[in-house]
């Protein structure tokens, strides 16, 4: 229970505790739906929690951040994010120019209030 | 394309899916967020193979910043935990997609590479374009979307790799950053309809308030409570009208 990496090497620990764990999910997706129509109620509810996952892991990725991102003050972050879908609403809904005006946000907004 | 279905070659569906990965948004993000992912890789000592075949076994970012970031430093255990809880949301998603592929005689293995590719920038960009897309063509067409978008990832992980000495940090948040935006303003954009719209706006606001309560498996709770509620709403207004 308490085996680390050192004591099985990168490639059997990747495969062990980062693929398998991972691909159960796909994997009971897969097995239970097989037959199923994509108007069915019950399709109509899956893809419902499945929508609202994502965009609980976007709020996550964006308000507790890891790596490289969390040095810049969550402020900041949720303006970028504000000025970006400002930028994609006004400018037509280009996803590119969302995406543009955001990046160049984050990166004023960490150099004038970062660390 | 003018050609009608009938005459097209067998894996015409496949091509056509690997150009709608080059034109979406996804592949030039993941290009991005990926070369930040190689970077984070670069820092906790790993190898540039181990790197790249952690994103084609894997494919899901949430899971691969866990492993990366954890692998050296916690028990085994800890961190298949950790990447379960973090990769719920892969079950749905395989769920509503499947439908949109399968019909009559379509052969269980023949859905295990749409399954495995299943990530959410596929996924989004499947959900978006499947609808107008032969059917008979949309596994071959789905399997095209996914192998562009997780070459364009691994090869991007492989390139942050070599330059994560050179990266400097602010810069390596905006890799990090692509993500995020370009799937919220993808999502709002790709919304249709009222379920799904709800779905979005309700996670966005539930999931931060649930993570906030510390009781664990925040996602799952997150997409059972906002995707129940967004459902409920959409059959009453069924109901009424």
């Amino acid at each position: 229970m308490t085996a680390t990496m050192a004591e099985i090497g990168p490639y059997l620990a990747l495969i062990l505790v980062g693929f398998l764990p991972n691909e159960v999910w796909r994997v009971l997706g897969l097995v239970l739906v097989r037959g199923l129509d994509e108007d069915s109620q019950l399709v109509v509810w899956v893809r419902a929690v499945a929508t609202a996952m994502l965009a609980a892991v976007l709020a996550q990725l964006v308000l507790s951040s890891s790596g490289a991102l969390a040095a810049i003050p969550v402020v900041v972050r949720v303006g970028a994010i504000g000025a970006g879908l400002l930028a994609f609403v006004v400018l037509r809904r280009s996803v590119f120019a969302g995406v543009l005006v955001g990046e160049i946000a984050l990166l004023a907004g960490a150099t004038l209030w970062g660390p | 394309m003018s050609e009608t279905s009938s005459q097209r070659a067998p894996g015409s569906g496949f091509f056509d899916g690997l150009r709608a990965a080059l034109k979406s948004i996804f592949f030039y993000v993941l290009l991005g967020h990926y070369s930040g992912i190689g970077a984070l890789s670069y820092e906790f000592g790993f190898d540039p193979v181990w790197m790249v075949l952690c994103t084609l076994l894997i494919w899901a970012a949430p899971a691969q910043v866990i492993v990366i970031s954890t692998l050296g430093t916690v028990t085994l255990i800890e961190v298949a935990v950790a990447v379960t809880l973090s990769s719920v949301r892969l079950l749905p998603m395989v769920a509503a997609l499947l439908p949109m592929l399968q019909r009559e005689g379509t052969r269980q293995r023949e859905l295990v590479l749409p399954m495995h590719l299943t990530a959410i920038s596929v996924w989004a960009e499947g959900m978006r374009l499947l609808p107008g897309v032969p059917k008979h063509e949309r596994i071959g067409y789905y399997n095209g979307l996914g192998v562009g978008l997780l070459s364009a990832a691994t090869l991007a992980s492989a390139v942050g790799f070599y330059l994560a000495a050179r990266l400097p940090p602010l810069f390596a948040a905006g890799l990090l950053f692509l993500t995020p935006m370009s799937l919220l303003m993808s999502s709002v954009r790709n919304t249709r309809t009222l379920v799904d719209g709800l779905a979005f706006g309700l996670g966005v606001v539930v999931g931060p308030v649930i993570a906030a309560q510390k009781i664990g498996l925040d996602l799952m709770w997150t997409g059972l409570i906002a995707g129940t509620a967004a459902y409920a709403v959409h059959r009453i207004r069924e109901a009424t009208t």
